[in-house]
């Protein structure tokens, strides 16, 4: 974004300007930079989860709406992501000892025969980043994988991708069979992948395809939040 | 084994801006640029004279969600002037939206996921179930800094190339031509992926014979 990184020390900036470089340096896929400006917030007194949401994704979220208008593209984002992920490393620890918000528990993984997990590895990041817990269950998954894990974890959410037109019909095996042993409903499912469209979501029986990672985060919370006016409610 | 017995635009121009159609023959086939040096070949060998050709820019193979559209302009725009139109496009990543456009459209298209499965053969290649390779090929070999190298931004950032291609294991060559400059760059290709190379000289494989079928109809 700006050619003069190197003459800002991020040290002398003030907090508000520190995060608004941090969210430069995040677009322009600046790790060290990163790791430096998440260090020196903490070390500034600010809770792990304010450097998280305030920098971190925030910043992300820009990163996400250029992707969406076209303005950055895959390469630029994978960067940015690798940026947050090494904010993420040195705050994780940290927000499980400062009792950060906890959203809900997210079971996700590429789907069988598939083994693209570039946008599934975003979804997780951005879901961990908005304070959901992720237990990511890698590439190639059958079905079994899947629902040992939503059990096994007690999840809320499962999530499911896949980059291939011959991959994504297995999303509905998968959803075939939590109906067949009447556990389709303890759970959110939420669908997505570049062949993927909302059509399809509906058709296989998905709660919700999700276009990209934001739109991940914004429809579990949205779901979450039903789950739990349902609850109240009941 | 099949030698090209046709001039065709060169390999930019077919990602960047496709072939427009002759504008003489009464069927008109609507192809990915990728495409256009196979069929114009199988044209000229069998004497397609009723065949015209137009391709729409290659590069829209790593767009996908713009196929869908990019095609429905084209029979549009065409379809007055043609008295049949067929679409030499497999499903392409459009998640079967090209196939629903298709049909809605009354055009044939190609059977099979990509043009990977219709030159392997779409039976073998999904008896195969190489999930785990990477498929190039003539066309990609030769364009495969606009296709894979660049789009990935693997010239400026080398560094995100396991990202990528971490879980693939091989990079299968399908050679149409036994061209062996095209066989030296893809084994290139792959090391430069970190992939085993591997080719098989598949020839037009299904696409002859949809081609044969179509001509025959025309």
């Amino acid at each position: 974004m700006s050619d003069e990184e190197d003459d800002i020390i991020l040290s002398e900036l003030n907090d508000d300007e520190l995060v608004e470089q941090m969210w430069d340096d995040l677009y322009d896929g600046l790790k060290e930079e990163i790791e430096e400006g998440t260090n020196i917030l903490l070390e500034r007194g600010w809770q792990p989860y304010d450097v998280l949401t305030k920098s971190l994704v925030a910043g992300m979220t820009i990163v996400g709406k250029d992707f969406r208008d076209g303005i950055l593209f895959v390469p630029e984002v994978l960067l940015a992501a690798n940026a947050m992920k090494a904010g993420m490393a040195i705050l994780k620890p940290l927000l499980a000892e400062t009792g950060a918000p906890r959203m809900g528990k997210m079971v996700i993984g590429t789907v069988k025969g598939d083994i693209h997990d570039i946008g599934k590895n975003l979804v997780s990041m951005m879901m961990e980043g908005a304070g959901f817990e992720v237990v990511d269950l890698g590439i190639n998954n059958p079905v079994e994988n899947y629902l040992e894990a939503v059990a096994k974890e007690e999840a809320d959410i499962l999530g499911m991708s896949a980059l291939l037109t011959t991959t994504m019909p297995y999303m509905k095996v998968v959803i075939d069979a939590m109906v067949e042993q009447g556990i389709r409903d303890d759970y959110i499912v939420l669908v997505g992948g570049a062949p993927l469209n909302e059509e399809f979501g509906k058709a296989i029986g998905a709660d919700a395809y999700c276009r990209d990672a934001a739109v991940a985060v914004e429809t579990a919370k949205e779901f979450i939040a039903r789950k739990h006016n349902q609850l109240a409610a009941g | 084994m099949f030698p090209m017995t046709t001039t065709t635009p060169d390999s930019n121009t077919l990602t960047n801006d496709g072939l427009p159609p002759q504008g003489d023959g009464r069927v008109l086939l609507i192809a990915c640029g990728a495409l256009a040096r196979e069929i114009l070949d199988l044209k000229a060998r069998n004497g397609w004279d009723h065949l015209d050709l137009t391709c729409l820019p290659a590069i829209l193979h790593n767009h996908p969600e713009r196929i869908t559209d990019a095609v429905r302009e084209a029979v549009a725009k065409h379809r007055a002037a043609y008295a049949e139109i067929f679409v030499v496009y497999a499903d392409c990543g459009t998640g079967g939206l090209l196939e629903a456009a298709c049909a809605e459209m009354g055009v044939e298209m190609i059977a099979g996921p990509h043009c990977y499965a219709f030159f392997d053969g779409v039976q073998a290649f999904a008896e195969r179930d190489e999930f785990t390779s990477f498929f190039l090929t003539d066309f990609l070999v030769r364009q495969f800094e606009a296709f894979v190298w660049k789009p990935l931004g693997l010239d400026r950032h080398p560094d995100l190339r396991d990202m990528y291609f971490g879980h693939y294991e091989a990079l299968v060559y399908l050679a149409q031509t036994d061209d062996p400059a095209l066989t030296t760059r893809a084994q290139e290709q792959a090391a430069r992926l970190g992939l085993r190379f591997e080719r098989r000289l598949t020839g037009y494989g299904d696409l002859a014979e949809t081609l044969q079928g179509w001509a025959s109809r025309g």
